[in-house]
């Protein structure tokens, strides 16, 4: 095939061209029926925002310009089929769960999963068995899933449906993804993988292992994040083993009838790009961010870590485009560098958590903006670093579920202040934004360390959310 | 056969300069770089389009920005200049006998490079044995310095380009660190004119004045500048630039300026009411 098309696009623009008279969706009809949005983002973008016609296709049911851009993308992705999601990643994570499992299957994943993960769960009714991630105490995160432990959980389960691996993390670390793959394949289990992180392991050189590379059933990656296409649209790829056409009723379940060709076009122009170029982009985002990982490093006081924290187990690989740093020792919260450097110097960050800022690196980046952020980091640790004991020291709390997230969810409730709710059993998410990864999911006991973790986090300024409750100071718990 | 420079000022305004010959015109890493030789103001250096120096009036320009802090502080031994590439400002420096050594950072060195060949009046002393000349970005140049300087001079572009990290507040605060306990930093302080420029001066002095305790404006009068009206920024982390003056030992070097004098530099802190109110409303 020729990675050089790109068809959505090609057909937006022959769409565009032609001058069709339109009597159907939407109705800003090219923008005309909407002159500030038109000024705003331009009419070019306007007139190709059109609903599904026989020249552009349907996402729903791909028989023309969609299906052969979906076929140039498996190429290039190196898988059997691929759909193109344009609910997020969130989407697709949530397709391969349903995929997979049924209500009352299980489904063996660690438990530092994106709160779509366990969303799906709630909606499908599959059971999660969750593998212990590793933790490295000095950073104070989750790593991957440990080999022992996976074979520990699926010896324990073995009628499990499948395994999910978050791979890699938004940190960057990455499990052993070859050896998980054949461990579920020996046990008759699909392994799907949560790669929002890592699309550019299929198109960068010297990246830690892919998850269709690895033989993985399917596969999650936010092209959005790190590939260049519009924020809201990802991919969901297939490996051999998959029925497609059940993936896609699944999908269809929940998917919109309307989907955005802004959306479609951008994830067609983003493969062609990544196709072409991607050796080129990522070798430039690992330049600037192992440079940036030095300078840091040597300002002393910040921890930006890589390849040195891989242990073959836990930390089987490490993505060196992430450039998450720990600001511990600095006696500071990741998350007040990130609200200082964002208040006071004019630069937003990924996220910062309680221990680490997390900072993409990606094609957009130039010396310019690297050199503005280790000198900020610097003026940060001049003006404000201070005694570091007292400092929360971890991200993650290992979970005592006591009912799945279904049952947990649906169940008879009331609310609780949180101060107030040690020992009971929450109906409710909660969690810091971003990462998105639940402190407390529905199902899972209360305890004194989780309301301390929130308290904590709150004081801090971390954006909590997940509970009806938008200031998340009460939580709906089980009635007992 | 008429041939004009022309710069938009403003999208609505238009500044043109009759030419006689284009002498240089090239694509740095950086930026586009012309040199003009025009009939009015001689020589004529361009960056991306945006005049930077003409031979008939850069004096102002480059006097201001030297002889200000060296008045004020007269015992200025080593001096970091960031930017500053045709060297207009490094040979104000060189009429000091008694400075040391001067960093110069510029981070084109084909600015440097063309204006040696096209522009002696201003690059002409940057041969000078006391320069040393450093082609890189100017604020990471800086964040490596800690107690080292008696005056930084940001001689720099406008906050769009390559020299946009030179108005943030980490390039600021890390000038701070590496100045002295008594260090000056001045700096090009943008026209408090044209709606687009005055932003960009109200967010630089904002920042300065949330690094340094004495942040004050001056200005002079530079025709080819945008508006005219042209502000330099004096922060300091103990001078004040009036109160300190030190006007007869300045006058004692006895340096012969076609603009700068004494009486001046303490009237150039006088500004019009609508910067002051732009400045505290900053």
């Amino acid at each position: 095939m020729d990675q050089n098309r790109a068809p959505i696009f090609e057909a937006l623009e022959k769409q565009r061209t032609d001058r069709i008279v339109h009597f159907d969706v939407p109705g800003h009809k090219g923008g005309r029926g909407n002159k500030e949005l038109t000024a705003f983002l331009g009419e070019k973008c306007l007139k190709v925002d059109v609903n599904s016609m026989k020249s552009v296709d349907n996402l729903n049911h791909p028989v023309s310009v969609i299906k052969d851009a979906l076929d140039l993308a498996a190429e290039a992705f190196g898988a059997k089929s691929c759909f193109f999601m344009v609910n997020g990643t969130t989407a697709a994570v949530q397709a391969m769960v349903m995929s997979a499992c049924k209500a009352g299957d299980k489904i063996i994943m660690p438990r530092n999963v994106h709160r779509s993960a366990i969303n799906a769960l709630v909606i499908c009714g599959a059971i999660p068995v969750y593998v212990n991630p590793g933790i490295n105490h000095r950073l104070g995160i989750a790593l991957g899933m440990s080999v022992s432990e996976i074979e520990k959980a699926v010896g324990e389960n073995p009628d499990a449906k499948a395994i999910l691996v978050n791979n890699p993390t938004y940190y960057g670390i990455c499990s052993d993804l070859r050896k998980i793959v054949e461990i579920g394949h020996r046990h008759n289990m699909l392994v799907l993988v949560d790669e929002a992180h890592g699309t550019h392991f299929y198109f960068g050189e010297n990246m830690p292992v892919s998850a269709m590379t690895a033989g993985a059933d399917m596969a999650s990656v936010s092209m959005h994040k790190t590939g260049g296409s519009l924020t809201q649209s990802s991919i969901l790829l297939c490996g051999q083993n998959v029925n497609v056409d059940y993936v896609r009723q699944i999908i269809n379940l929940t998917q919109t009838t309307s989907a955005s060709y802004l959306l479609l076009s951008s994830l067609d122009i983003a493969r062609k790009n990544l196709s072409l170029n991607g050796k080129e982009i990522f070798r430039k985002a690992v330049q600037l961010s192992n440079y940036a990982r030095d300078e840091i490093n040597h300002l002393g006081g910040y921890y930006a870590f890589s390849k040195e924290i891989i242990d073959h187990d836990a930390v089987y690989d490490f993505d060196v485009t992430k450039l998450a740093i720990n600001t511990r020792d600095l006696g500071l919260a990741g998350i007040e560098v990130y609200d200082i450097l964002r208040d006071d110097y004019g630069i937003q960050v990924e996220f910062g958590d309680l221990g680490n800022i997390l900072a993409i690196i990606s094609a957009g980046d130039r010396e310019m903006e690297i050199e503005r952020l280790i000198s900020a980091l610097f003026e940060i640790k001049r003006l404000y670093a201070k005694d570091s004991t007292g400092m929360y020291d971890h991200n993650y709390i290992n979970p005592d579920v006591v009912y799945t997230p279904q049952r947990a969810f649906y169940s008879s409730k009331r609310a609780v202040p949180i101060k107030e709710s040690n020992g009971k059993i929450s109906c409710e998410f909660v969690m810091a934004y971003p990462p998105g990864i639940p402190i407390l999911a529905p199902g899972e006991r209360i305890t004194v360390e989780i309301i301390d973790y929130i308290t904590y986090a709150k004081e801090k300024g971390s954006l909590l959310m997940g509970t009806q409750d938008m200031r998340v100071e009460n939580i709906y718990v089980m009635e007992e | 056969m008429e041939l004009w420079f022309t710069e938009n000022h403003t999208e609505n305004v238009k500044f043109s300069i009759k030419v006689d010959k284009q002498l240089a015109s090239v694509e740095s890493e950086f930026q586009r770089i012309d040199v003009f030789d025009s009939y009015e103001f001689g020589k004529v250096l361009v960056l991306d389009g945006y005049v930077m120096l003409t031979e008939k009036d850069e004096f102002i320009y480059h006097e201001m920005i030297t002889h200000v802090p060296m008045a004020v502080n007269p015992e200025i031994k080593k001096v970091l200049v960031i930017g500053a590439g045709d060297g207009g400002t490094i040979r104000e420096l060189t009429r000091y006998n008694h400075i040391k050594a001067i960093d110069m950072v510029e981070i084109d060195k084909l600015v440097v490079d063309i204006c040696k060949e096209h522009i002696p009046q201003t690059a002409s002393k940057l041969s000078d044995e006391r320069v040393n000349i450093f082609y890189e970005d100017g604020l990471k140049f800086v964040r490596s310095k800690q107690n080292e300087y008696d005056l930084i001079i940001v001689d720099s572009t406008d906050p769009f380009g390559p020299g946009e990290d030179l108005f943030t507040r980490e390039f600021y605060g890390n000038c701070y660190k590496a100045l002295k306990e008594d260090g000056i930093l001045v700096n090009q302080h943008e026209s408090p004119y044209y709606k687009n420029d005055a932003m960009a001066m109200q967010k630089a002095h904002q920042r300065i004045k949330s690094v340094f305790p004495v942040a004050r404006i001056y200005q002079a009068h530079i025709p080819t500048y945008p508006s005219g009206h042209w502000l330099f920024g004096f922060a300091s982390k103990k001078y004040d630039p009036i109160a300190d003056i030190k006007e007869e030992k300045w006058n004692s070097f006895n340096i012969k300026t076609k603009y700068y004098n004494t009486e001046l530099h303490k009237g150039s802190f006088a500004i019009p009411n609508y910067v002051k109110e732009l400045l505290e409303n900053a």
